[in-house]
């Protein structure tokens, strides 16, 4: 099918940086990793100071890629130094937020450019250890990742006095094993201590009492492997990509109602309609309707927002996160509330149940959600539901509770109507089952996946 | 206890990955390999790991029930799971998840009368620009339809073993469960096999097609000095928290 290319100005937005490797069919060979400038950036940090390197990283203005947008030099200057401690660095590689698809594919063809970035920034903030917490279901991008470890345990680039440097380095791949929760970084230290994945008071904060109690770094896929681009290219260079506050190129992961979904590595700030145009536009037939920023945890915005630019503080402006840049797009073929109800239902599925706002409010939202697409939603479920979100925003322990919140109020701001059509009958019921009854199939299915939450 | 001497020789490998004193982070492999022998989480299982790593076996247990990939009762030689998380279920993945109900008899979690496989749905498997997608012990298929997904179940009952889109050719659950406790794949092809789909490179094939990269970078840009040579403090010690 014929599509009109996309005008020049989406076009300047591609930043192929960290994604330009995966190009090349086998550059997670280490020999062809090489030959595509790999491992130049770490024999250039080792002739570096480490704490040169940290300030190159905030000068950079990098922003942690795994949703929160910390500034990861910032983070790794909190290392307490010469406190006698190990240091750990821990990748967060646990990639699970609705949506996200960016940092699999980046493992999967380019392992090297995260063990390269890895190596740099162990060394900057002084840590021996390295783990990679890959989520469990990823055995395709594991099994890359290992291999890409013992080829540069062979070549010098891990182990003991790296390149002749004096410096030591281990990385463990760690396979979790089925848990979203996990990817929440105290919970993700917790699991990688041999426990239940369940989120740590803070303070203290992992910087000081990480891993095994010491000062730890956790970063984001993405983030670590941005590292080796700026050590060559240099803060300014990196700055020449995204905005003042953003600052860098950001993978953007583009699914659902159009024509062309995947990866697109684009400064920070393209807006959706440029990334709807990158894509191919809609898919036939399709109208833009509602879609996410960064992930199912991300308030979701509507065909007004086209030109809002999607970096942190654009999305900000409009009541909403950048998160991990997981823009899922529907259209009215799409149901708004059937995707709300869907999304409550991941999350009540994933709570770990260590809090009563976030174990509680999920599985009665995800009841009431039901109810509404059985045809049997009362006019004050609108309430009902808006109030739960207020017990839990905020009041969980961890911000999975918070995120739960974001598909059904912002669905219900902007799509109040959708809801209305259910309740009160306009619109044919999904499901059969009389929830309201409270004797309905669904809640013994709530009840069941309660159960195996914990 | 009927864990074989590899499986013990294999635990103590997974043990040393480890620091001093710090064995417990052995847990979760552990119990991956013990899905590698017995299929799932046994009783045996349970206290093999709690007697590698001198815990009790209730807190192997309160480990064990928490995560969703280690199995409570013997699992197929096939786990086929199925994304049903929004995006997925929006462009088909319920109707392919309803489809392998309806042909294999078996609901969630449930496994085939003689053994072979097992069903489950899933939450969202990080492949969404792929949607609808399904895996066969973990190995991805992408933009499935119902009548896939079936044939799919049928060639594995035929004992064919197919490939992947964008990983290798499938392996019992076993065997996986093997890899998920940290040992390499030794099948030829397992690392090689694999190329990124039109997804993965839809920004790159945009940019090549158009001829744009990204300008000004010049590898050898120095690395600005924050201190003069000699002075050893550290740096920012009295920043604010975040
Ligand atoms: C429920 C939940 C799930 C998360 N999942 C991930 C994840 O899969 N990957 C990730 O990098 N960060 C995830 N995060 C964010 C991490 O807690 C943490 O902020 C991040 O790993 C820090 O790295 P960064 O600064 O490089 O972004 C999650 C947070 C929450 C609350
Ligand atoms: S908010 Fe949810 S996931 Fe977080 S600690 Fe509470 S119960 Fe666990
Ligand atoms: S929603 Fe199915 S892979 Fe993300």
């Amino acid at each position: 099918m014929n599509m009109p290319d996309p005008s020049p100005a989406a076009l300047r937005k591609l930043a192929p940086v960290l994604t330009k490797r995966w190009l090349s069919p086998d550059a997670w060979r280490i020999d062809v990793y090489e030959q595509l400038d790999g491992y130049m950036a770490l024999r250039k940090a080792l002739t570096a100071d480490p704490d040169d390197l940290i300030a190159l990283v905030k000068a950079a203005g990098l922003r942690g890629r795994g949703g929160a947008g910390f500034p990861a030099g910032l983070k790794w200057q909190f290392i307490p130094q010469n406190d006698g401690k190990p240091h750990y660095l821990v990748v967060n590689a646990d990639e699970g937020e609705p949506g996200t698809c960016k940092d699999l594919p980046l493992m999967m063809a380019d392992p090297h450019s995260l063990i390269e970035g890895i190596i740099i920034a162990s060394y900057a903030i002084r840590a021996n250890r390295a783990f990679i917490y890959i989520r469990g279901e990823a055995v395709h991008a594991a099994r890359r990742l290992r291999n890409a470890v013992s080829e540069a345990t062979s070549l010098g680039y891990l182990g003991t006095d790296i390149l002749g440097s004096g410096f030591d380095l281990d990385v463990v791949v760690h396979s979790g094993a089925g848990a979203y929760i996990c990817g929440e970084e105290t919970a993700l230290l917790e699991s990688l201590e041999g426990r239940r994945g369940q989120p740590r008071l803070r303070p203290p904060f992992p910087a000081t009492h990480g891993l095994y109690a010491s000062p730890t770094v956790v970063n984001n896929v993405e983030t670590i492997a941005s590292v080796p681009y700026i050590v060559l290219g240099g803060a300014a260079w990196f700055r020449s990509m995204g905005t003042e506050k953003s600052p860098g190129p950001k993978i953007y992961s583009v699914s659902g109602r159009v024509h062309r979904p995947g990866q697109y590595e684009c400064s920070l700030g393209v807006t959706l309609g440029e990334l709807i145009e990158l894509a191919g536009g809609m898919a036939e037939g399709h109208q833009l309707k509602f879609w996410t920023p960064g992930g199912s945890s991300t308030p979701m915005l509507t065909a007004e927002h086209i030109h809002v630019p999607l970096d942190f503080e654009g999305m900000a402006s409009v009541g909403t996160m950048l998160g991990t840049t997981a823009v899922q797009v529907f259209s009215d073929a799409d149901d708004v509330v059937y995707a709300t109800y869907r999304w409550i239902k991941f999350y009540h599925h994933e709570s770990c149940g260590k809090c009563t706002p976030c174990r509680e409010g999920n599985y009665w939202m995800v009841r009431i959600l039901r109810r509404i697409l059985s045809g049997a939603g009362r006019p004050e479920d609108l309430d009902l539901l808006l109030d739960t979100c207020g017990n839990l925003l905020g009041r969980s322990f961890c911000a999975l509770g918070d995120g739960a919140t974001s598909p059904v109020t912002s669905s219900i701001k902007y799509f109040r109507q959708d809801y209305l059509d259910y309740i009160e009958g306009r619109r044919e019921p999904i499901f059969q089952d009389a929830a309201a009854s409270g004797s309905s199939s669904e809640a013994t299915d709530a009840e069941a996946e309660l159960a195996g939450a914990r | 206890m009927t864990f074989s001497e590899s499986t013990r020789e294999r635990a103590r490998e997974i043990v040393a990955r480890y620091p001093e004193g710090r064995q417990r982070s052995a847990l979760l492999p552990l119990l991956h390999l013990v899905q590698s022998e017995e299929g799932y989480i046994s009783p045996d299982g349970i206290a093999f790991c709690a007697s590698v790593l001198g815990v009790t076996k209730a807190e192997v247990s309160a480990v064990a029930t928490f995560y969703t990939m280690y199995k409570r009762t013997p699992t197929g030689e096939w786990l086929i799971s199925v994304c049903t998380n929004t995006m997925c279920a929006s462009k088909g993945g319920e109707a392919a998840y309803q489809a392998l109900v309806e042909y294999l008899g078996v609901e969630h979690d449930g496994t085939t009368p003689d053994g072979k496989i097992t069903l489950e749905h899933a939450e969202c498997l990080a492949a969404c620009d792929y949607a609808p997608v399904m895996t066969v012990n973990h190995e991805y298929f992408d933009e499935v339809t119902p009548d896939m997904a079936v044939e799919l179940a049928k060639q594995l009952q035929a004992g064919e073993r197919p490939v992947s889109g964008r990983g290798a050719r499938l392996c019992g659950f076993k065997e996986i469960s093997l890899q998920l406790a940290g040992f390499p794949d030794e099948r030829r092809g397992a690392i090689t096999d694999g190329l990124p789909g039109e997804p993965t490179l839809a920004g790159n094939r945009l940019a090549e097609r158009h001829g744009i990269s990204v300008a000004g970078f010049d590898p050898d840009t120095p690395i600005p000095a924050t201190r003069p040579a000699g002075d050893a403090g550290g740096a920012g010690k009295e920043e604010a928290k975040p």
